[in-house]
């Protein structure tokens, strides 16, 4: 295989999966033996080994999210060894590779893990919330006229740049997974924060924080206490700049919007 | 639900009441820790009295300690309340494996504990201080003259000597200022991240100082006990029913 590295050598590794039916019935570990796992592959390949051990066994496979594999969609969700996206900093589960970890290494595998989040079955949830959220504010109304020519509207480097950095989160739910409150704040923060520099989002601004956040605590995310979790297992870097600047776009929007209720 | 009521119910509001009272606690710390550091005075305790004596007759003083009072009941009731919130947003089922401890710092994430152990601190602390100096009935203070005033004052320094007398006492306070060290020390910064003060120019002066601030303050808090009960200079007055006249240079010989 090119780019493969010919002195790596083929891991046995016990794996501990959390294995649960649906929402409704209790989850357990179990656990299960992996062979001739290369270290160049992905932990979601790792995975899809597993799975086609298990269905020649006549057994069930794994249910785990994915899409993309390329580390941009956000749909890998997995806690691994204890740490939301395991033990690499900045990366998604797909993008984490077995060369990390050692022959003979235990791993547990669970579900991110909130009371926002039902398990759907085995690793995979439920993070609906997040969707209900965006739709509560988090987009810009454009209701008419053409498409605008790029660069109409003059941002200057240094905002688009900040903005940009708030965008490129993904959704992927790490923050709250790895969250003692299990609080949604640094995903709400990054929308909130991107939309709030660039001019197109002035018009919803102070609107979408109120929204947004009434959403967020509908949905039964915990409150943020600045524990720094979150910003630390972002696999995107999401900073905790962006809660700050979310808690004063929305003290000054309850302060000033004209929204009595 | 008026706009009002909605903010600070809100999951940001609720962090912003704690904010505010944490730090403005901060502000009392500070003023707390200077008159006790009076203390430490080789005057036989009359410079604390005369400053528990200000502290305790001043008109914006007194109306502060109502504010205080308020705070510190706001902070401890938003607090457990967001703990118990918190708790139930993580779900009924918790992490088979999970280590925390690779991603922030123990203080961060034990805030509720820590401030539950200085809940406890406080309600020995009140009991034993300001219930006495401020309500007769509970035991009052033996009246002492110090400098500067034409009145004879509450003798308090006696009866923190006398409990720093007291091993047990000692050592709980003591112990006490750990937790309060740990508290301050992601109380401090987490107050202004919660109040939006994060800017790349400041955050890293603000974490310092509150890294700073936590260190000192709890450290010389717990110091003020140890020495007085270690050392055979501060000794509490025995009440004999007369007025002690106190000088800020000279101890009257204790009786």
């Amino acid at each position: 295989m090119a780019g493969s590295n010919p002195n790596a050598k083929p891991m046995n590794l016990t794996l501990k999966v959390w294995r649960q039916r649906n929402r409704n019935t209790e989850g357990r570990i179990v656990d299960y033996q992996v062979k001739d796992i290369s270290p160049d592959m992905s932990f979601l390949e790792m995975l899809d080994v597993l799975n086609e051990d298990l269905l020649r066994q006549g057994e069930e496979p794994v249910a785990f999210d994915h899409d993309c594999r390329e580390g941009i969609c956000g749909s890998c969700n997995l806690f691994i060894n204890g740490r939301a996206h395991g033990p690499e900093a900045g990366t998604t589960t797909c993008q984490l590779h077995m060369r990390k970890f050692s022959d003979g290494d235990t791993i547990t595998i669970e579900p991110w893990r909130s009371a926002a989040f039902p398990v759907n079955k085995d690793l995979s949830v439920d993070r609906s919330a997040f969707d209900r959220i965006i739709q509560a504010g988090g987009y810009i109304s454009i209701n008419t006229g053409g498409t605008p020519d790029a660069n109409e509207i003059p941002i200057p480097k240094d905002i688009a740049d900040r903005a940009f950095e708030a965008a490129t989160c993904i959704a992927c739910g790490a923050c709250v997974a790895s969250c003692k409150n299990s609080s949604a704040m640094l995903f709400v923060s990054a929308k909130v924060s991107q939309l709030a520099l660039l001019p197109q989002g002035h018009v919803e601004r102070k609107t979408r924080v109120e929204n947004m956040v009434a959403q967020m605590d509908k949905e039964g995310f915990g409150a943020c206490s600045n524990i720094g979790s979150c910003a630390a297992e972002c696999p995107v870097g999401i900073s905790l700049e962006n809660i700050a600047i979310m808690n004063r776009e929305y003290i000054n929007a309850k302060a000033t919007s004209n929204n009595l209720a | 639900m008026s706009w009002i009521t909605k903010t600070f119910s809100s999951s940001i509001g609720r962090k912003f009441i704690m904010a505010v009272t944490g730090l403005f606690l901060c502000s009392f710390l500070v003023v707390h820790l200077l008159i006790n550091l009076q203390m430490l005075r080789h005057d036989g305790g009359a410079s604390f009295n005369f400053w528990a004596e200000f502290m305790g007759t001043n008109p914006v003083i007194r109306a502060m300690e109502v504010v205080l009072m308020l705070g510190l009941l706001a902070h401890i009731y938003q607090g457990l309340a967001l703990a118990v919130k918190n708790k139930k947003a993580r779900g009924g089922q918790a992490y088979v494996v999970n280590h925390s401890e690779q991603n922030s710092q123990w203080a961060s994430r034990n805030m509720a504990l820590l401030g539950t152990l200085l809940l406890i601190f406080l309600i020995v602390h009140l009991m034993n201080f300001w219930i006495r100096s401020r309500f007769d009935a509970m035991g009052g203070l033996a009246e002492v003259r110090v400098p500067n005033l034409d009145h004879p004052v509450g003798d308090l320094y006696s009866v923190a000597a006398a409990s720093f007398k007291i091993p047990w006492y000692v050592a709980l306070y003591a112990l006490s200022q750990i937790a309060l060290g740990y508290h301050l020390w992601h109380g401090f910064r987490s107050g202004f991240q919660t109040l939006g003060l994060n800017h790349r120019k400041y955050t890293p002066a603000i974490y310092l100082t509150g890294y700073g601030f936590s260190v000192i303050v709890s450290a010389l808090f717990a110091i003020i006990p140890l020495v007085m009960f270690f050392s055979e200079a501060y000794q509490p007055r025995p009440a004999t029913g007369n007025t002690v006249e106190q000088s800020l240079t000279t101890e009257p010989a204790l009786r």
